[in-house]
């Protein structure tokens, strides 16, 4: 069950262009399974910014010294990421969570590729943890627009069998996209499966690439939120389900991890014509 | 683990409309969604009531994203009533919340009187629905898309017409909407119509420009702005229509955040209240805002709820 915590910041680090924060959380570790996110408040009970950002879980410890405490990681982009990216050690933080439904593993110890797209990375490494315990074979693709905004290149090569990195501007890596590189990957590692998570459109190449090499994608997406348990309905995307029929599905309880060939990638941020309860001509 | 109420020596019970309801404090429709999301965070059965996200006749899918804009103090929402459809409503959330005890207000919705009518019908001898919240801020298709709530006409014949088809004793709630001359004159039109409250206010309809592009931010173009930024504005309604009807029952909302802002509602008329956006900020705002105003009368030597209600119209002594 997700709580509500009123917690304090226990660090705030900058790595690249990005801020790790971590957070006292109680018992949310416990809870916790990759692929979970965070809805995090900005401000105190007074604030003029009322609705919360959704953090994918980069990081749990449910033994530290102060007790449960989640790793977020935060891109200043706005006034809300701005005013986290300034927190100091000491400062209260509010945080829901963990919410969302977790990332699908593999029954069998079958090879998975897990592709992270800037600080979209963030989520993978605790499920390339959960996939090693599965004896699954790991291999990592990190991709950025540029080499300060690639994430968690440490980790991904300790977590993984190999590491393939690619950035825009060809300042880290190979220079180009993620799918670039995944095809070769896929093939080298024989993989059964891909997870991916960072920008849509790079989550839209990937689940086409996996679905041409006829494997299964988990992708996380990325949809803005106001509520992110699943009361504001404004997070919904166009998702076909297992009878067929797509529907306008929440990011934040549906998701955000959905099957790739089950998103209609194309038409995200439209309402499909054959959706369920899509309207008729002259309506809504 | 849930939250729930804290015990207090205050009495927070109400008696609304026939019913001994354990709190004044209500959700809103549209930020509840049927209630059981927020059961993980609250005891939604300590709660006054849940007042469901507006259903209609079919199942909908809403518009298109973006269907939200953060703004000062408050957010614009142009969700376009994504539901399920009134049986799939019935057959499902409803027997949920029957289930768990939860006293249930439903709000409908509809394009057309007629559509109304026939949700309202459908609702009939249903247990556990201990109101129907009327939604007339929707565009009246036969109407040239005018808002019902904005035209006193067509507003009466919803109700009328809700009235018609649903049974005695369930109360029907009007919701209003704050894009009016005289919010009062509507009050008085729908009561006259057969509205046994009202529900004040719906949200106020706004627009954000995105300067990147320079068009408007949300798909349906304008949305509902909700949020503490519309506070007073909810107030002053609620004042006026209980200046101009003393007795209706009113359901308050629009911006509430703490027991203190809840306390503004009840002195200006409302008989209870409904917690709308700021359940998005907090999800246990519902039982905290109990709390709080529960304190409140503990500090300034009050008893019960009702000893605070309707004070702002009476003479200062």
């Amino acid at each position: 069950m997700p709580i509500v915590h009123q917690g304090v910041v226990v660090d705030n680090k900058k790595i690249g262009s990005y801020y790790v924060i971590t957070a006292t959380a109680a018992d949310m570790p416990k809870e916790f399974k990759p692929g979970n996110f965070v809805a995090v408040a900005i401000g105190d009970e007074r604030s003029s910014l009322i609705l919360r950002r959704a953090f994918s879980i980069y990081q749990v410890n449910d033994r530290g010294v102060y007790g449960g405490t989640v790793d977020i990681v935060v891109s200043p982009h706005g006034p809300g990421t701005d005013y986290l990216a300034n927190l100091k050690r000491n400062d209260p933080i509010n945080l829901v969570g963990p919410l969302g439904k977790p990332f699908s593993l593999p029954k069998n110890p079958v090879p998975c590729v897990l592709v992270g797209g800037g600080y979209g990375a963030a989520p993978l490494f605790t499920l390339a943890e959960a996939l090693a315990k599965r004896n699954c074979r790991v291999d990592f693709i990190l991709g950025a627009s540029s080499s300060e905004k690639l994430f968690g290149m440490l980790e991904a090569r300790r977590l993984s069998t190999t590491l393939t990195v690619t950035t825009d501007d060809g300042s880290s890596g190979q220079m180009g996209k993620v799918t670039d590189v995944l095809p070769e990957v896929i093939n080298k590692s024989n993989a059964a499966v891909v997870y991916a998570c960072g920008p849509m459109k790079m989550l839209e190449a990937v689940s086409k690439v996996a679905t041409l090499h006829g494997i299964v994608s988990q992708t996380s997406v990325e949809e803005s939120m106001a509520c992110g348990i699943g009361v504001c309905m404004t997070c919904v995307l166009p998702v076909i389900g297992e009878d067929g029929v797509t529907r306008m599905l929440r990011s934040c309880v549906d998701g955000p991890n959905f099957r790739g060939d089950k998103v209609r990638w194309s038409e995200v941020g439209t309402v499909p014509v054959d959706t369920y309860g899509a309207p008729k001509i002259g309506d809504h | 683990m849930k939250r729930f109420p804290k015990r207090s020596s205050i009495d927070m019970s109400i008696d609304f409309m026939n019913q001994k309801l354990p709190s004044p404090i209500f959700t809103a429709s549209g930020c509840a969604a049927a209630g059981k999301e927020l059961d993980q965070f609250i005891d939604i059965t300590s709660i006054g009531a849940v007042v469901t996200k507006s259903v209609m006749l079919q199942p909908r899918s809403g518009r298109a994203t973006p269907r939200m804009a953060e703004t000062p103090s408050g957010m614009l929402n142009g969700i376009g009533l994504q539901g399920p459809g009134i049986d799939d409503f019935i057959e499902k959330d409803l027997a949920w919340l029957n289930q768990k005890g939860a006293k249930t207000i439903v709000s409908i919705a509809g394009n057309s009187v007629e559509e109304y009518g026939k949700i309202a019908e459908k609702l009939r001898d249903i247990s556990g629905v201990i109101g129907i919240e009327v939604n007339i801020s929707c565009p009246n298709v036969e109407n040239r898309g005018l808002v019902f709530a904005c035209d006193p006409n067509s507003a009466t014949e919803v109700i009328h017409s809700v009235k018609r088809n649903s049974s005695s004793s369930v109360p029907i709630f009007a919701k209003l909407s704050p894009d009016v001359t005289d919010i009062a004159h509507i009050a008085k039109a729908v009561v006259n119509a057969g509205a046994d409250g009202l529900s004040v206010i719906n949200t106020l309809l706004g627009m954000v420009i995105d300067t990147k592009t320079l068009r408007p931010k949300l798909s349906g173009k304008t949305g509902g702005l909700s949020g503490p930024a519309i506070r007073p504005v909810a107030v002053r309604c609620v004042y006026q229509i209980r200046q101009a009807l003393p007795k209706v029952p009113i359901i308050g909302m629009g911006g509430i955040r703490t027991g203190n802002d809840a306390l503004e509602f009840f002195a200006a008329g409302a008989n209870a209240i409904s917690v709308g956006t700021m359940v998005f900020n907090d999800p246990e705002a519902c039982v905290r805002i109990h709390d709080e105003v529960c304190e409140l009368l503990n500090e300034k030597s009050f008893r019960s709820i009702n000893d605070v209600i309707n004070a702002a119209h009476k003479e200062q002594i």
